[in-house]
């Protein structure tokens, strides 16, 4: 639990896929609180339902019941649009393969939430971008295809992307699932940095004890329920 | 729409090979399109050219006289009544009506003639003929006699007259030969033969007689007036309107081109309709080319269009991006398209000027606007099934570890 304000309130959430004929159950009733400014480790073996969570909290996925707030925002039967803005406002991601538009030069990348927002690359969010791509050490790499950059330059792109539209949350999903251990650890400094100065809510899947035991609090899941 | 536009442009250029291959795809059936046009417009021209254009667009005539019934209307009593065949019509006043026909803007040409029947001999041969007698200035004012001259000339003095080819041909007579005219009035007159012309119509160059007006007026014993007017328009595709203008205006019987031409245009309407589904497959062509483009481009692109939704990007920036990337292509095979037909048919000859052997293309009618714009929508069309596949690319699925 924490004692920061509420940013996400999950209550007896419940997701089932359908597998045939069968409906498979892979959260059961969860229960959840992160406070603003949090710096979260998901921990739990593959199939504990982490990813499955991720995708309800970045509103990629629906539920099947339960409850989940978000500042404040009941965003259960939100409709598609509505939930698609408040991602792009409110939710940062940073996805284990970085996930880059490969056409795209790294400025583009980073504008890119910004950009189909407002319909167009404004100066202001060009500027933007500069600074968070100076931010996370890729100020020389600016125009650079997104294509020809290396693996750890791509998720330092990916993580300034995240931060574009000053996002209250960004989930990570394995964020260094992909990365050399000299790279994952400076992502994962860049991460608690601006956890640290900007406030900005983290909550990162993983595996990996070392990356958990540098977050402020840690969630462990089994079988779809969160246990500690 | 900008950051849309930025992002299909991106796209199309990322795949330059492919977008070229798939811009010349649709340029050709663009092409398609145009030089059908152009060649279905074309051999309207030389068809209409060949048939109408020696021949009147309207002609004005005195109105038929309705045949009255002498013995009243009585609903039990059937009176057959038949229309007169002793009198040649005429136009007795005819200077009278000639200003208000040529008041009609679309009317370029009017000649007043004197027309007839009658035989033409030389020696033992005899030939049944269409005689008109024409102010000497006219001679060429309806049909092309000067520019079908194959002998002597069109001067057309008291005692000459002019023959067709063929009727020359029967007769076996030459320029500066003389001929006997008798016509159906048994007047008769001896002329020579001031020229031959060889319209290409069998019915006028087997029996076409052009004599002088005042000659005419001797062989029909016509005084005065004309037997018609022939009338050329700037748009014989009017005839029928003007014709009905003119019949109002002056109270005459007014017939156009067409009302004898029936079989003609339906051959052209046939033909036309031809063309027009060469067009159509053209442009069904380019839909299905743009559509599986497109379609495909969205299955290869599916993880990133799960990258922009999970971004923040609506289903509707994602339909635009595609709708766009079609319209592009669309707007681009279609300018090249038609630049090229363009280009390539200006070296024809206009269809009248076409040789027997060439292909009657005219430039002028290659449907450039029509081609581009018709190939925009189509594109665009091709494009919605791909954009709303696109839309609906669900990111959880398609974004990978």
């Amino acid at each position: 639990m924490t004692d920061a304000a509420p940013l996400i309130v999950v209550e007896d959430l419940v997701k089932s896929f359908d597998e045939g004929d069968e409906a498979v159950t892979v959260l059961k009733g969860l229960d959840l609180t992160i406070g603003t400014g949090e710096l979260v480790a998901l921990l739990g073996p593959s199939g504990s339902g982490k990813s499955t969570l991720l995708n309800i909290l970045g509103t990629l996925m629906r539920p099947t019941s339960g409850s989940f707030k978000m500042l404040g925002l009941n965003l259960i039967g939100a409709r598609d649009v509505d939930l698609t803005e408040f991602r792009n406002r409110h939710v940062g991601f940073v996805f284990q393969a970085h996930n880059l538009l490969p056409d795209f030069t790294a400025l583009e990348n980073v504008m890119f939430p910004a950009a189909t927002r407002k319909g167009r690359e404004t100066a202001v969010d060009r500027r933007r971008a500069t600074e968070l791509l100076r931010r996370v050490g890729l100020a020389d790499r600016r125009d650079f295809p997104a294509s020809k950059l290396s693996g750890g330059q791509k998720q330092r792109v990916a993580v300034a992307r995240a931060l574009m539209n000053q996002p209250e949350l960004v989930l990570a999903d394995e964020p260094t699932g992909n990365l050399d251990r000299e790279s994952a650890d400076r992502v994962m400094e860049l991460l608690t940095e601006i956890n640290r100065d900007d406030k900005t809510t983290f909550l990162i899947s993983t595996h990996d004890e070392r990356i958990a035991e540098r977050c402020r609090r840690q969630i462990r899941m089994l079988d779809g329920l969160v246990v500690g | 729409m900008l950051y849309a536009i930025k992002i299909a442009f991106r796209y199309l250029t990322a795949n330059r090979g492919q977008t070229v291959l798939l811009v010349l795809g649709v340029a050709v059936g663009v092409y398609v399109f145009v030089f059908m046009s152009a060649l279905i417009g074309g051999l309207a021209v030389l068809l209409l050219d060949r048939t109408v254009g020696n021949i009147a667009h309207v002609v004005v005539e005195p109105a038929d006289r309705e045949p009255v019934s002498l013995f009243g209307s009585e609903p039990t009593t059937l009176v057959a009544v038949l229309k007169s065949t002793q009198q040649r019509p005429t136009l007795q006043s005819a200077a009278a009506f000639l200003p208000i026909i040529r008041a009609n803007p679309h009317v370029t040409t009017v000649a007043g003639e004197i027309r007839g029947s009658g035989f033409l001999t030389k020696g033992e041969a005899l030939a049944p003929v269409a005689i008109t007698g024409v102010e000497s200035g006219e001679v060429s004012a309806i049909a092309n006699i000067a520019g079908s001259l194959v002998a002597g000339s069109t001067d057309l003095t008291i005692s000459t007259a002019l023959i067709g080819s063929g009727l020359a041909d029967t007769l076996g007579v030459g320029v500066g030969q003389t001929v006997t005219v008798r016509s159906d009035q048994n007047i008769e007159q001896t002329l020579t033969v001031g020229g031959i012309f060889s319209l290409g119509v069998a019915g006028l160059d087997d029996a076409a007689v052009y004599v002088n007006i005042r000659a005419a007026r001797v062989l029909f014993d016509l005084p005065e007036g004309v037997s018609r007017f022939e009338v050329k328009l700037d748009d014989l595709k009017l005839a029928p309107t003007v014709a009905l203008d003119i019949a109002a205006a002056t109270g005459l019987k007014a017939t156009a081109w067409t009302a004898k031409n029936q079989q003609l245009l339906d051959g052209l309407t046939a033909q036309a309709s031809s063309g027009n589904l060469i067009k159509g497959f053209a442009l069904v062509t380019i839909i299905i080319g743009i559509a599986s483009a497109l379609l495909l481009s969205t299955y290869r692109r599916q993880s990133e269009i799960g990258i922009m939704r999970a971004m923040g990007a609506t289903r509707r920036f994602v339909v635009f991006v595609f709708v766009i990337q079609g319209a592009l292509i669309g707007l681009s095979g279609g300018l090249i398209g038609a630049g090229l037909g363009y280009f390539s048919l200006l070296p024809f000859p206009p269809p009248a000027a076409t040789s027997a052997a060439g292909l009657p293309v005219d430039v002028r009618q290659g449907a450039y606007l029509a081609a581009i714009l018709l190939t925009l929508l189509g594109a665009v069309l091709a494009s919605i099934w791909p954009a709303y596949s696109a839309s609906r690319v669900d990111p959880v699925k398609v974004i990978g570890p």
